[in-house]
């Protein structure tokens, strides 16, 4: 005798406590097993890419903060340099190290929200976010005492920075620098030696890495599955040529190398302020040569540089005035998450759920 | 003496020894036990798990926020009752009193000291047993009944989790029966002259695990675990249906903590005093280690908080009964001296051998 069995269709979000934002997924389930997403988007769409063209270029940089909230300071930054390059601004070498060093702590504090949170689906009642998030509140002082904000920092401007660091900054930061791996050690136990947490993550989620270029995908969900690709080495933006780090790469693309991917990115990102903090310039901030009204003239461009999330593209053309005629943005987070039928369809209810946290999206950027 | 509360004699004992105002005294004294414990241990829970993460906790109401709790059952006793459309009505309403009262029932057996129990049942450990297991019909019947998919998922899952674990639960239990030659909750505890925590430490670790999925606390709180099916069988209960389903919670975890600490802990025994102090010093213990687990772990998976039961507590229990029995059998004369060391070791060895059997989802190799 066999018993007559029926499809579910179950409806994750947008209101979930664990889709991150306002996401909505629709599983068909086989008892727990998951046959069947379809990912819906648009929940958060403010239109941000139109809106970018009906304000000048300078305009337009806020608007990038509100794109991936949890790391805006590396939103601005394609935004910056394709306006740049179009316009012909060169950037001091001192605000190029500044925007290194802000975007590594923005890189560093986006990977602890991303594994905190990761923890939570999990299960992990909050206590390994909130041991990560007393780091992370020191970071966001941090930056918030130079830029005077604490998530929308609004901080690049085309040829430099909007502020410089103040006096008591460097010294704490170098304090931070110091203690930082050894709280590092402390997420590693709560992480590593946790058996639930290896039986969870091992092997769930898997991901080829034939996949993962065909769906070009990008960051820690392409490097888990151990292809090499990170741009700040292999196609250096800025002054990354000049420091010295490792691109953590992962063997099996399952959750837990998404995880493990994303710890190592933090050292190597400690590592790179430590360095540019002591190879830092003197000099100026900014580019005094911008003008107030940028006119830039007609042409277009594409530029990306490596987000927590992986390769966030600014395609900016211009017509001669001082608006943006067109700017799109390759959000990685967007592309990463087309990969979510490939990792999830065959997996259980509970392993879904922590898949679609391990690709690490913000829906800001998503929806954009 | 076991049955001398259950015969009523009239006029010839003094008032207090009737049997209805002993049962009156006793069920007064039971709920006001029940109930200040379900108040304290939300209270502890919040407290203490916000310790344990580095935060306060509740702390404006009252003086340490102590009466948090009574401001949250106001709060909740004027929200509407919302009954969902579609629902089964009749299970709808039933299902918080078939979860509830169960739990309450079980405090009838537990002796708060020597003389002081509502009922001496001669099979106590059977009562218990029997009426633990209503309740999580209820928890079904509650899943079910608000038809709603979360709520389903989480009744099924329940319900198959309460089934896999009250098996190794009732063996361990049957175990210590074996030792202590009683059923009664009582026999039990008298026979207790050093903890059986310290006699059979196998049969503790597996009755605590599997009290743990019964109650389902975390690791095995996939019945309402939030971040995958948002709160599971509760989802779609409000107002004061939904705070009995909470207080069952708690309920639960007071009765499994008293019952933790009288099979396993000594009861009412204490080092100076004996009575129903040194209980609740017991009791309150097992809880926070219960909440020290809940701070540290994870949720298991649902396929293997079930693979767990089944292939790794049921041999243990077996093994351990199978033991305790030819313990008894061939050597019922050992002193504490020789039990005691190799009852541990023997814990240690059973508990190594059969997790090496048992490594769930280990499939692919360490990569660093």
């Amino acid at each position: 005798m066999s018993l007559r069995t029926e499809e579910f269709v179950v409806n994750v979000g947008p209101q979930h406590p664990s889709t991150h934002g306002v996401f909505r997924m629709r599983f068909t389930l086989d008892g727990e097993i998951v046959k069947d997403v379809e990912p819906i988007f648009g929940y958060l769409h403010r239109g941000v890419e139109k809106l970018m063209e009906m304000r000048t270029y300078k305009q337009g940089i806020p608007m990038t903060d509100r794109l991936d909230y949890v790391s805006a300071i590396n939103n601005n930054w394609p935004y910056v340099l394709a306006v740049e390059e179009l316009a012909g601004i060169s950037v001091p070498q001192r605000a190029e190290f500044m925007r290194v060093i802000m975007s590594e702590m923005q890189r560093i504090s986006s990977h602890i929200l991303a594994v905190g949170s990761q923890m939570n689906d999990m299960g992990s009642f909050y206590t390994v976010f909130m041991y990560m998030f007393r780091e992370r509140e020191k970071l966001t002082d941090l930056m918030e005492m130079v830029t005077g904000q604490r998530m929308m920092y609004n901080y690049m401007r085309f040829g430099g920075v909007s502020m410089d660091f103040p006096a008591e900054f460097v010294p704490q930061l170098k304090k931070f620098i110091k203690v930082f791996p050894k709280y590092m050690a402390e997420y590693e136990d709560m992480l590593y030696d946790n058996e639930i947490f290896l039986a969870r993550t091992k092997g769930v989620g898997c991901f080829k890495p034939e996949d993962a270029i065909n769906i070009s995908t990008s960051g820690p969900v392409l490097r888990s599955t151990g292809v090499d690709y990170d741009l700040r080495r292999d196609k250096p933006y800025s002054v990354y040529d000049k420091f010295e780090f490792d691109v953590p790469v992962g063997k099996n693309g399952d959750v837990y190398d998404r995880v493990w991917v994303r710890m190592e990115e933090m050292k190597q990102s400690v590592r790179i302020i430590e360095q540019a903090l002591d190879m830092m310039p003197g000099g100026n901030r900014f580019c005094s040569k911008v003008p107030v009204a940028l006119h830039i003239p007609e042409g277009f461009t594409y530029k990306e540089i490596e987000s927590p999330r992986g390769m966030l593209g600014c395609y900016l053309e211009s017509d001669g005035s001082d608006k943006p005629y067109r700017c799109h943005f390759r959000a990685p987070a967007f592309i990463n998450l087309t990969a979510l039928k490939t990792m999830l369809v065959g997996q259980k209810l509970a392993d879904a759920i922590i898949i679609f946290g391990s690709v690490d999206l913000s829906m800001g950027e998503v929806d954009r | 003496m076991d049955d001398a509360v259950l015969v009523t004699t009239i006029g010839a004992t003094p008032w207090y020894e009737n049997f209805w105002v002993h049962l009156a005294i006793g069920a007064v004294v039971a709920i006001a036990f029940f109930f200040f414990f379900i108040v304290m241990y939300i209270w502890t829970e919040r407290r203490v798990i916000g310790l344990f993460q580095g935060r306060l906790g509740p702390n404006r109401v009252g003086p340490l926020g102590l009466i948090q709790s009574v401001a949250d059952v106001i709060k909740v006793m004027f929200k509407e009752d919302i009954v969902p459309d579609k629902s089964d009505k009749l299970l709808f309403w039933l299902a918080p009193f078939m979860a509830f009262v169960p739990v309450m029932m079980i405090l009838a057996v537990v002796p708060f000291s020597e003389n002081f129990q509502i009922v001496n049942l001669n099979v106590g450990i059977l009562y218990v047993l029997a009426v633990s297991a209503i309740s999580s019909i209820g928890v079904f019947m509650s899943g079910y009944a608000g038809n709603n998919k979360y709520g389903l998922i989480g009744g099924m899952r329940g319900l198959a989790q309460f089934i896999s674990y009250e098996i190794p639960l009732i063996l361990s239990l049957a175990s210590l029966v074996l030792i202590s030659n009683t059923f009664s909750v009582n026999g039990l505890v008298q026979a207790q002259t050093l903890p059986n925590i310290l006699m059979m430490p196998l049969a503790f670790v597996v009755y605590f695990v599997a009290s743990l999925a019964e109650i389902s606390r975390t690791p095995f709180d996939i019945v309402e675990c939030d971040s995958e099916i948002v709160a599971g069988f509760n989802i779609e209960y409000s107002s004061m249906k939904f705070a009995m389903l909470y207080l069952v919670e708690y309920g639960e975890a007071v009765v499994t903590s008293v019952l933790v600490a009288t099979l396993f802990l000594g009861g009412w025994h204490g080092f100076f005093i004996d009575g129903p102090i040194p209980l609740i010093i017991k009791m309150v213990l097992v809880f926070l280690f219960i909440l020290w687990i809940r701070a540290t772990l994870p949720r298991l998976r649902v396929d293997q908080s079930m693979g767990f039961c089944w292939k790794f507590l049921l041999p243990v229990a077996l093994v351990n009964l199978l033991f305790t029995a030819a313990r008894m059998t061939f050597f019922p004369d050992l002193s504490n001296w020789i039990v005691i060391p190799a009852s541990f070791v023997f814990t240690a060895i059973v508990i190594y051998l059969f997790a090496g059997l048992f490594k769930p989802g280990r499939k692919v190799a360490e990569n660093d």
